[in-house]
């Protein structure tokens, strides 16, 4: 039998919860890897708004690296301290760019068994719209099974608001 | 040359000028179109030569003012003062998202009220996006909130913004009293960035950053005595009539100065941060709107523009800047509108700014350029996400051109 395939989303801010739940709940000689989309539209942001001033480019400050380049150091360093924590320096590093759920759907559409992913979104707010947008078209379109995990602690049954009346 | 065969050259020059300032073709000044359509159009008659003298007195003190405030900025970076304004977000924020977007907002609004947008845009904006990279969150809330606020919080003083400065000689206000009829839209426009922006990325301003967020940076604390005495330069100035250009000379001549002892800037760097090429495109752009406002244009958009000062007026006066910044760009849409506007005293024409100011965040260029842009960008294999852009636009804009303009409407009757 082949061995059980496990990607885990790495995403800013929620990465370690994350990892962690990935660590317990790994089966033993499961293959893991750990993937990192960085979406290709934030320096576009930035760049349009330059467009805004026609030609005032500040010359002589023309940064030294392009937004890209350090969007693609950072999402490096990131998935090697996620290695790091996960304890698998044997884990495989997926680097993608591009939007980013899509990139994300691409990375695990064949031979994957698992997808670890952490619920992002506004945890005040729990509701039908509690996952961010990325988040709910991964869950929504991974062909494989998902582990959803809270990045942080998990809200008490309290959150449950009263049943409606009738 | 009859009127309409005039009035239509001196548009397509206009939209060719646009064009080129935002392609910018094999990376060519942009001032290579404008120039020479100026003076294509005074070559043919269509801008008389003592309109042209005349509209280029008015924009010659606009124009050294504005090539002060860029060597402002410039210089200050180069004293590190935005590296140390990133490692400060950086440790502030402890690696919480919302302290971070919160201290993003201070520093960008702050910087762009007193260096102008420009420098919030370049020198600010890419700091942003490394203290982001390296607090190990996620970027897209700040950058946005930098591009938004370059333009909402360009409302506070004439070198916030270069469209400020073009009014602020229309105005008639003194320094001082355009800041302080400014301050209220100013705050208002940030505050409803502020809740519109943290709601909106929600669910990107969750988990945590990382602790220990790199090398601290010295504050450059003789840059900042400078930026701080020159921004007292500027009220001061103004009390004793004299131009408020001078003090911003004074700082850039202060930080320019010992960085020229140390080699730490050269004369070349100097002069290439003045900018000249785009002081001639913004002259040759003046003229070019001029031409086309003197051959029906200007008699439309006085037509459309209405001139009292009670709420309605300004709202809707501000309503028409916006559409306008929006069509064509915000640079032309000011040089159309202040002539319509001067003679009817400060309060439209503050109303004109915050329309030309925050409306950009909608198409942030003039549509047609946020067009091009994309184009340019996809070559580049990145992308414009244009529809999430446009729906933060469309959040944003309205109600900030509303609650910008009530509040302005409360300082014409508070500040006078």
């Amino acid at each position: 039998m082949p061995p059980v395939r496990i990607v885990v989303w790495v995403v800013e801010g929620t990465w370690q919860g994350c990892v962690d739940a990935a660590s317990h709940s790994l089966p033993s000689g499961a293959q893991v890897a750990l993937l990192h989309v960085t979406p290709s539209d934030v320096a576009g942001v930035a760049e349009v708004a330059t467009s805004g001033l026609l030609g005032r480019a500040f010359p002589g400050r023309r940064p030294t690296r392009s937004l890209q380049d350090v969007a693609d150091e950072a999402a490096s360093e990131l998935l090697a301290a996620a290695a790091a924590r996960l304890g698998r320096q044997d884990a495989e590093l997926l680097h993608r760019r591009g939007r980013v759920e899509r990139e994300v759907i691409r990375a695990v559409a064949e031979k994957v068994d698992l997808l670890v992913v952490a619920r992002d979104g506004d945890h005040s707010r729990l509701g039908p719209h509690s996952l961010g947008p990325a988040t709910r078209f991964v869950v929504d379109h991974a062909p494989c099974a998902v582990l959803l995990v809270w990045p942080d602690e998990p809200p008490g049954i309290e959150s449950i608001p009263p049943a409606p009346r009738g | 040359m009859p009127s309409p065969i005039a009035e239509s050259l001196a548009g397509l020059l206009l939209v060719a000028t646009l064009v080129c300032a935002i392609v910018r073709p094999w990376g060519l000044p942009e001032a290579l179109v404008a120039v020479p359509a100026a003076g294509l159009l005074l070559l043919l008659g269509v801008l008389p030569l003592s309109e042209a003298a005349a509209e280029a007195r008015s924009l010659a003190p606009t124009i050294g003012f504005l090539a002060a405030v860029l060597l402002l900025a410039t210089l200050s970076d180069r004293f590190g003062l935005f590296e140390a304004a990133g490692a400060w977000m950086a440790t502030g924020s402890r690696g919480r998202p919302v302290t971070l977007l919160a201290l993003v907002f201070a520093v960008a609004s702050t910087v762009t009220a007193v260096l102008s947008l420009d420098a919030t845009v370049v020198l600010l904006t890419p700091v942003v996006f490394a203290t982001v990279a390296r607090l190990r969150l996620r970027a897209k809330p700040h950058i946005y909130a930098c591009t938004h606020l370059a333009n909402s919080a360009s409302l506070l003083l004439p070198v916030s913004n270069l469209t400020n400065l073009l009014a602020f000689s229309a105005s008639g206000l003194s320094f001082a009293r355009f800041g302080a009829t400014m301050a209220l839209p100013w705050l208002a426009a940030i505050a409803v960035e502020w809740l519109v922006l943290r709601r909106f990325f929600a669910a990107d301003l969750i988990g945590h950053g990382e602790a220990s967020p790199g090398p601290r940076r010295p504050v450059p604390v003789y840059a900042c005595l400078v930026l701080g005495l020159t921004l007292l330069g500027f009220f001061v100035t103004s009390v004793f009539d004299v131009a408020p250009a001078f003090a911003a000379l004074g700082g850039a001549v202060a930080l320019g100065v010992p960085l020229l002892r140390s080699h730490r800037v050269t004369v070349r760097d100097v002069a290439l941060a003045l900018q000249v090429p785009f002081l001639a495109f913004v002259l040759a752009l003046g003229l070019v709107v001029k031409a086309l406002s003197l051959h029906g244009l200007g008699s439309l958009v006085t037509h459309l523009v209405p001139g009292g000062t009670s709420l309605g007026s300004l709202l809707l006066i501000a309503v028409v800047a916006a559409v306008l910044a929006n069509l064509i760009n915000n640079l032309p849409a000011v040089l159309l509108l202040l002539p319509a506007v001067a003679a009817a005293g400060p309060g439209p024409v503050l109303a004109v700014l915050i329309g030309v100011n925050t409306g950009p965040n909608l198409t942030y260029v003039g549509s047609l350029a946020t067009l091009l842009w994309r184009r340019v960008l996809r070559q580049r294999g990145e992308e414009l996400p244009i529809s999430e852009f446009m729906r933060l636009g469309a959040l944003t804009v309205p109600p900030v051109l509303v609650a910008a303009t009530v509040a302005l409407w409360v300082s014409l009757r508070l500040v006078g």
